[in-house]
C-alpha cells in the first residue's frame, strides 16, 4: 500500500482500476467528469477500454455489453445524465449483468453546477438497485472494489453516488501497489437469459424481490455502514454529511447513538433496528432527498416503536441545499444542546457580484452578438441549451430565452413555433450537444416541417466540464486518431433547407448569414465554427486607442467582454485577459480599437 | 492542524496554490484534506479551496470562525469570506481588486478600497502582497499565486516555512517554471 494525494474522483477511478475493471464509458457532467479521464491517464499499457460515448445512454449501453460477455465495466455519469441512461437501466435492473457493472452517478447538492437537486439513492429504489453512497475519497476507493464484488454476487448492476464534495474533494488516501486483472469470459449465447421479454420480466421481479431482504441483511453487515454510541438521542447521516456530523461531534459532550449509512438501498432494516433500539429521537441529517429519514420512519412503523424521527421531512433540517458544517451544527446544537457562540462580524462592505461569464475571446459571445444584430427589430425567442453557451443569457447578451435539458432547444424551438408561427425561431446548440441529444430533434424539425433556425456552436471540444473530445473532434479517449463526423454533413443528409458554416469571429460575414437564414423557411442551420480559447493559441491582443476612442462605451455595452473595463470612466482593454479575437474591434463604431502593429502575441 | 482558505476569481490559480500546499503536508507526513470549486464558477465567478492538514480531520470544508490564515487572491474576495477566519486569523491579500464584467456595465466604481477599509476597521492582522509589482518583477502573470503564498509563508502561520516553500515549488512544478517563482518567492519575502 502507498499514500496518494488524490481526489474523490481519482480515488473512484484508482479503486475501479484496482478492482480489474475492463472497460469503461461515460459522458462528461460535472461533479462526474475526472474519474473517466483519471482512468485515461492510467491506462498507458491500454489494457483497459476506455471511451466518452455520445451520451449517457449509449455508454450505458456499451458498459452492459460488456458485462454481459463478463466483463468488469464502468461507466460514469452526472445525476441528470442518468435520466437519459434511465431507460436501458430499469430494464438492465431486471436482466442483470455477468461481469460486474457499477453505475457511477455523481449528484450535485446546491446544485453547484446542474439542473436538478436529485437523488441517486432515490433512483436506485426506484430502479430496484443496490446504492453505494461514499463520505470521503478514502472510502471511495475501497468502496467501489466492494461495489463491483456485490454486482457479480448478485449479477446486477449497481449505483456508486459520490456527491460534489466527495468528487471534488482531496485527501491522502492509502491504495494498492498491485491488483489481480480480471479476464472476461465473453458472451455466451442465452437468450432466455440476454433478451428481455414480458414473461421473463416476471420472473426477474420476483427474484429481486426475494433478493431485497437478503442483500439489506448484507449490507447491515457492511464495513460502510457505521453505528456507533449509545443513549436515547439518535443521529442518521451518511456522505459528507457524515464528515460534517464527525466535525460538529468532536466538540460535543453528552451521549447520542449515531447511524451512518453507506448502502441506502436495499436499505439495511436490521443495522437500522438495533439502531432504533432504545432509543427516543432521531435526527437524519441528509442532502438531497430525507431517504434515510422515510426508511427509519417506516421501520419504527413497521416495528411498533416509539421512536421519533426528525429531519427534513418535519422542517429541523432544510429542505433543500447543500449541507454544511454550519448547518449540521445548528441543528445539532438545538437536538443534543451543544452551546457554540458564532463569531459577531461588523456588516460587510457591499461586495461585487460575480456571476459566471464567457471567458474574454469566447468565440459564442462573437456567435450570440452576431444573431442579435441580425435580427434586432424581428420577433424572434431563443432557445438555448446546457453548456457554456448557457452563459450567453448574462446581460449584455442576453440571448437565451429558454434552457431545460440537453438538447431540448432544438425540440422547444419547434413547440414555441407551433403556439406563435410569426416568430423566428432560433435554436442554440453546442457541438458536443448536438452528438449527445441535438440530432433527434433536428429530425423531428425536419420531418413536421417546422420553421427553426439551428445555430450550433462549434467550438471543437466539450468546454464546459473541462474540454473532453467528442465524435467531431477526430480523437478519442484511447489516444487513437479516428475520421471526424461532420456536422454539416449530418445537417444536409437530414435534409435541412439551408446549411452554412461560418467563422462567428467575422462578425459581418456571420450576420449576412442569420440574415439570409432568417429570410427562408424550413429547418435553417448554421454552423458558427470557432475553436474554444482553452484549446487554441491566444491571437496578438488589442488595444484602444485613447485619442481615437470617443467614449460612447459601445465595446462594453454590447459585447461583456471581462478583458474591457472601465478605468477612470474610460474603457480600456486588460492585456492579462484579452485573447485577441478582435470582435471589440469590428463594434467600435470609429476603429479606435486595434492591434498594436508589428508586435507579436504577448502569451 | 492547520486551516488555509485560499480565495480569488475564476482563472486566478487558486487551485494550483492549494495543491502545493498540499502536496508540501504530506511530504511531512501530515493528513491533508481539501475542497475545490470546479465547474460553471469558474468562468470568471467566486472560486475558493479549503486546504486542511494535520491529524484526523473529518470535514473537508474549513468550518466558519476557524482558517488560521485567509490567502486572497483579490481584496473584495478576502472579505467575502471573512466569516472563515478564526478572531486572531492572518488574511493575505493581493492589492488588485478584479472587477467583474457586471462592474464595468454598471459603470460601479468597485475597486477594493471598501475591503481594505473593512479590514481596519475589524483589526484583522492583514498583509498587502503588490501582486502587480510582483508580476512584472518576475514577467508572468503566473506568479501571483506564489507570490501570495510566500508571503503566508513568511508570517508562519501556513505550516510550511519560506525555505519549505521554495523546496516544494522545486519538487512539484515543471522546470521550466522553477526560476520565476522562486523569485517571486525572494521578492515577497526577502530572502
Ligand atoms: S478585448 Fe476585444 S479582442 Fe480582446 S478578447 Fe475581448 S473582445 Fe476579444
Ligand atoms: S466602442 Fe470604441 S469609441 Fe466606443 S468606447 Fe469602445 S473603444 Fe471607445
Amino acid at each position: 500500500m502507498s499514500k496518494r494525494f488524490l481526489m474523490g474522483n481519482e480515488a473512484i477511478a484508482l479503486g475501479a482500476l484496482h478492482a480489474g475493471v475492463n472497460v469503461v464509458s461515460g459522458y462528461p457532467g460535472t461533479p462526474s467528469t475526472e474519474i473517466l479521464e483519471t482512468i485515461a491517464k492510467n491506462n498507458k499499457d491500454k489494457s483497459v477500454y476506455v471511451e466518452w460515448s455520445v451520451n449517457e445512454k449509449a455508454a450505458l449501453e456499451v458498459a452492459a455489453g460488456a458485462a454481459y460477455s463478463g466483463a468488469r465495466s464502468l461507466v460514469t455519469m452526472k445525476q441528470v445524465g442518468l435520466n437519459v441512461a434511465s431507460d436501458p437501466l430499469m430494464s438492465l435492473a431486471y436482466v442483470g449483468v455477468k461481469g460486474g457493472m457499477v453505475v457511477v452517478s455523481a449528484d450535485d447538492p446546491g446544485p453547484i453546477s446542474s439542473q436538478t437537486e436529485q437523488d441517486t439513492r432515490h433512483f436506485a429504489q426506484f430502479a430496484k438497485l443496490p446504492v453505494f453512497d461514499p463520505s470521503s475519497p478514502e472510502e471511495a476507493y475501497e468502496m467501489i472494489k466492494e461495489a463491483f464484488e456485490v454486482s457479480e454476487r448478485y449479477n446486477t448492476p449497481v449505483l456508486f453516488r459520490p456527491t460534489t464534495r466527495v468528487c471534488h474533494g482531496c485527501a491522502d488516501v492509502e491504495i494498492a501497489d498491485s491488483f489481480d486483472p480480471h479476464k472476461p469470459e465473453g458472451f455466451v449465447r442465452d437468450t432466455k437469459r440476454w433478451v428481455i421479454f414480458p414473461r421473463a420480466s416476471y420472473l426477474n421481479h420476483v427474484r429481486i424481490e426475494k433478493r431485497d431482504p437478503v442483500l439489506g441483511d448484507e449490507f447491515s453487515a457492511s464495513r460502510f455502514n457505521l453505528l456507533t454510541g449509545s443513549g436515547r438521542l439518535g443521529i442518521a447521516t451518511h456522505g459528507i454529511s457524515f464528515a460534517y456530523t464527525s466535525e460538529v461531534l468532536a466538540d460535543a459532550a453528552g451521549e447520542y447513538k449515531l447511524l451512518k449509512v453507506g448502502t441506502p438501498n436495499p436499505f439495511p432494516e436490521k443495522l437500522a433496528l438495533e439502531f432504533l433500539n432504545g432509543l427516543d429521537e432521531v435526527v437524519c441529517i441528509e442532502e438531497l432527498d430525507p431517504v434515510i429519514e422515510r426508511a427509519l420512519t417506516y421501520t419504527v412503523g413497521k416495528h411498533h416503536l416509539g421512536v421519533k424521527i426528525r429531519g427534513k421531512l418535519d422542517g429541523t433540517v432544510q429542505p433543500a441545499g447543500e449541507n454544511t458544517v454550519e448547518s449540521v451544527r445548528d441543528v445539532l446544537s438545538k437536538f443534543l444542546d451543544i452551546k457554540y457562540k458564532r463569531q459577531e462580524l461588523p456588516p460587510l462592505p457591499e461586495l461585487p457580484v460575480r456571476p459566471p461569464v464567457l471567458c474574454a475571446g469566447c468565440p459564442h459571445r462573437a456567435s450570440f452578438y452576431a444573431v442579435k444584430q441580425a435580427v434586432r427589430g424581428r420577433k424572434a425567442v431563443f432557445a438555448g441549451d446546457i453548456g457554456c453557451y448557457t452563459l450567453g443569457n448574462a446581460m449584455p447578451l442576453d440571448m437565451v430565452d429558454t434552457c431545460l435539458c440537453m438538447g431540448a432547444d432544438v425540440t422547444i424551438a419547434q413547440g414555441i413555433h407551433r403556439v406563435e408561427p410569426d416568430t423566428l425561431n432560433f435554436s442554440f446548440i453546442g457541438d458536443s450537444t448536438f452528438f449527445a441529444s441535438g440530432m433527434t430533434g433536428v429530425v423531428n424539425a425536419v420531418y413536421n416541417q417546422t420553421d427553426i433556425i439551428l445555430i450550433v456552436l462549434d467550438n471543437s471540444t466539450t468546454a464546459m466540464t473541462g474540454h473532453q473530445p467528442h465524435p467531431g473532434t477526430g480523437v478519442t479517449m484511447m489516444g487513437d486518431v479516428c475520421a471526424k463526423v461532420s456536422i454539416p454533413r449530418i445537417l444536409e443528409a437530414v435534409g435541412c433547407s439551408y446549411v452554412r458554416t461560418v467563422d462567428p469571429l467575422d462578425l459581418a460575414a456571420a450576420q449576412n448569414a442569420v440574415r439570409e437564414a432568417a429570410d427562408m423557411k424550413g429547418v435553417r442551420a448554421i454552423i458558427m465554427k470557432s475553436p474554444c480559447i482553452a484549446v487554441t493559441k491566444p491571437q496578438r491582443l488589442f488595444e484602444i486607442n485613447s485619442e481615437k476612442c470617443i467614449n460612447c462605451k459601445k465595446c462594453i455595452r454590447e459585447l461583456g467582454c471581462p478583458a474591457i473595463v472601465l478605468t477612470d470612466g474610460r474603457p480600456a482593454i486588460e492585456p492579462s485577459l484579452c485573447y485577441g479575437c478582435g470582435i471589440c474591434a469590428q463594434v467600435c463604431p470609429v476603429k479606435a480599437i486595434d492591434r498594436p502593429a508589428g508586435e507579436e502575441a504577448a502569451k | 492542524m492547520s486551516n488555509i482558505l485560499l480565495c480569488g476569481v475564476g482563472g486566478q490559480g487558486t487551485v494550483l496554490a492549494s495543491r502545493l500546499i498540499a502536496f508540501a503536508a504530506m511530504e511531512k507526513g501530515e493528513s491533508v484534506r481539501t475542497s475545490e470549486t470546479i465547474g460553471m464558477s469558474q468562468r470568471g465567478g467566486c472560486v475558493v479551496s479549503h486546504v486542511r492538514t494535520g491529524r484526523s480531520i473529518a470535514s473537508p470544508m474549513i468550518p466558519k470562525g476557524s482558517a488560521d490564515i485567509i490567502i486572497a487572491f483579490e481584496p473584495g474576495e478576502a472579505v467575502r469570506n471573512i466569516d472563515y477566519l478564526k478572531p486572531d486569523g492572518t488574511v493575505i491579500v493581493n492589492k488588485k481588486a478584479v472587477k467583474p464584467v457586471t462592474a464595468s456595465l454598471t459603470g460601479s466604481d468597485y475597486d477594493g478600497s471598501a475591503a481594505f477599509g473593512y479590514f481596519e476597521q475589524t483589526g484583522r492582522r492583514m498583509s498587502i502582497v503588490d501582486g502587480d509589482y510582483i508580476c512584472e518583477q518576475c514577467g508572468s502573470p503566473k506568479v501571483l499565486n506564489i507570490a501570495l503564498l510566500a508571503s503566508a509563508a513568511a508570517t508562519g502561520e501556513l505550516g510550511l516555512t519560506v525555505d519549505e516553500l521554495k523546496d516544494a515549488i522545486v519538487r512539484f512544478m515543471p522546470g521550466k517554471f522553477h526560476a520565476m517563482n522562486l523569485k517571486a518567492v525572494e521578492l515577497v519575502s526577502g530572502t
